[in-house]
């Protein structure tokens, strides 16, 4: 499945080729425990099924200083 | 995945469980938890003057939100504390955010700068003295700024949003710099002994993760366009902070874990310097453990 993510703390946006979301975090090497995740502005965990074509965007937990 | 108390979609799985909550029984998690450390700690009595220290992140968003609302209804009096350490492109678009909140919701705040109290800011500070990292100066300036200002306005305690994560690296930064009397001031309400010169600083968000607090933003429209500190990557801190994500990534638990194995030891700590006078800054006055506090010695050098 193609799912775009864009990633907020580092203001980049990937099309990446991913079943379900550990997959995802390993392709794009993130730890899934520094991000939340939004779907359409709704917050889903790592657990949620992906869809085609999903947008999903990894906000920081991070704090930024 | 549904929540596990109703069948609604879910928000979070909380960490280091399989507990997965929708987003009106994450807000009663997080309120209860919130409540129970301020309970547990004693960290809030009736007639306190609260300050709570904003920078417009997540966090002191998250804790200006959350003690607005369990203390509006009570005769605990709520200001907000903000410092503008002068960082172009940094702390300008936050501070906004934390005026609409107070203005909206009724809560004095005071502003204050570097550039007022110290005649510089980080910016021409870090412009001046390149061998030092910025962070050094930023952190005991804002200190000195929350404790003598807190004075000034008949703050009694100082909320900060402190989280298990900051927590936890602290511990570790102090472990690793052999630091042990900043361990002993640490902890969810700091301090080794009562002084007038001194503030008490709260941490109601010490058993929170950075994720739970994100979380509670985001489903409370609190949560700001992300800013990172210019200056953030060059710190101690941030080594530390990826060394334990990692650690937390293999190992989980491993956060909570440095935390609960330091709070059993920190009465013992604390003890062994109970006894240590607090002495009074020969320069500005304020309570210290040298002859000449360590704000004073700052400015020094750059002056």
């Amino acid at each position: 499945m193609k799912i775009k993510v864009f990633i907020e703390r580092t203001n980049e946006r990937k099309v990446v080729d991913a079943k379900d979301f550990n997959e995802l975090f390993k392709k794009i090497k993130i730890d899934p425990n520094t991000v939340i995740i939004t779907r359409k502005n709704e917050l889903i965990t790592e657990k949620a099924r992906l869809n085609n074509n999903d947008e999903i965007k990894l906000l920081s937990v991070i704090s930024g200083g | 995945m549904n929540c596990r108390n109703c069948k609604n979609n879910s928000v979070i799985t909380l960490p280091n469980s399989n507990i997965s909550l929708c987003k009106k029984h994450f807000n009663i998690y997080f309120e209860r938890k919130v409540r129970k450390t301020i309970r547990i700690y004693n960290m809030i009595d009736k007639n306190d003057t609260i300050g709570i220290a904003c920078s417009g992140g997540k966090d002191s968003m998250s804790l200006l939100y959350i003690l607005n609302k369990i203390f509006k209804p009570t005769k605990v009096k709520l200001v907000a504390l903000a410092i503008d350490e002068g960082i172009k492109d940094y702390r300008d678009p936050n501070f906004k955010f934390v005026k609409s909140f107070c203005k909206k919701n009724k809560i004095k705040l005071h502003t204050f700068s570097f550039k007022k109290e110290f005649g510089k800011t980080l910016d021409e500070i870090k412009k001046k003295n390149p061998e030092t990292i910025p962070c050094t100066f930023c952190g005991v300036f804002r200190r000195k700024i929350l404790n003598d200002k807190a004075l000034e306005l008949g703050v009694n305690k100082l909320a900060t949003g402190h989280n298990l994560d900051d927590e936890a690296q602290t511990i570790l930064m102090n472990q690793f710099r052999k630091n042990t009397r900043a361990s002993a001031v640490l902890g969810p309400v700091t301090g080794i002994v009562d002084d007038p010169k001194f503030i008490r600083r709260i941490k109601p968000f010490y058993f929170l993760t950075e994720k739970e607090i994100t979380t509670f933003a985001f489903l409370n429209n609190i949560l700001d366009k992300y800013a990172e500190c210019p200056n953030a990557k060059l710190s101690y801190r941030n080594s530390v902070l990826e060394l334990i994500n990692e650690f937390e990534k293999r190992y989980p638990g491993t956060k909570y874990n440095i935390v609960s194995s330091f709070l059993e030891t920190l009465p013992l700590v604390k003890e062994s310097f109970k006894n240590k006078t607090i002495k009074t800054c020969k320069k500005c006055g304020a309570a210290t453990s040298k002859e000449i506090c360590q704000a004073c010695v700052l400015l020094e050098k750059l002056n």
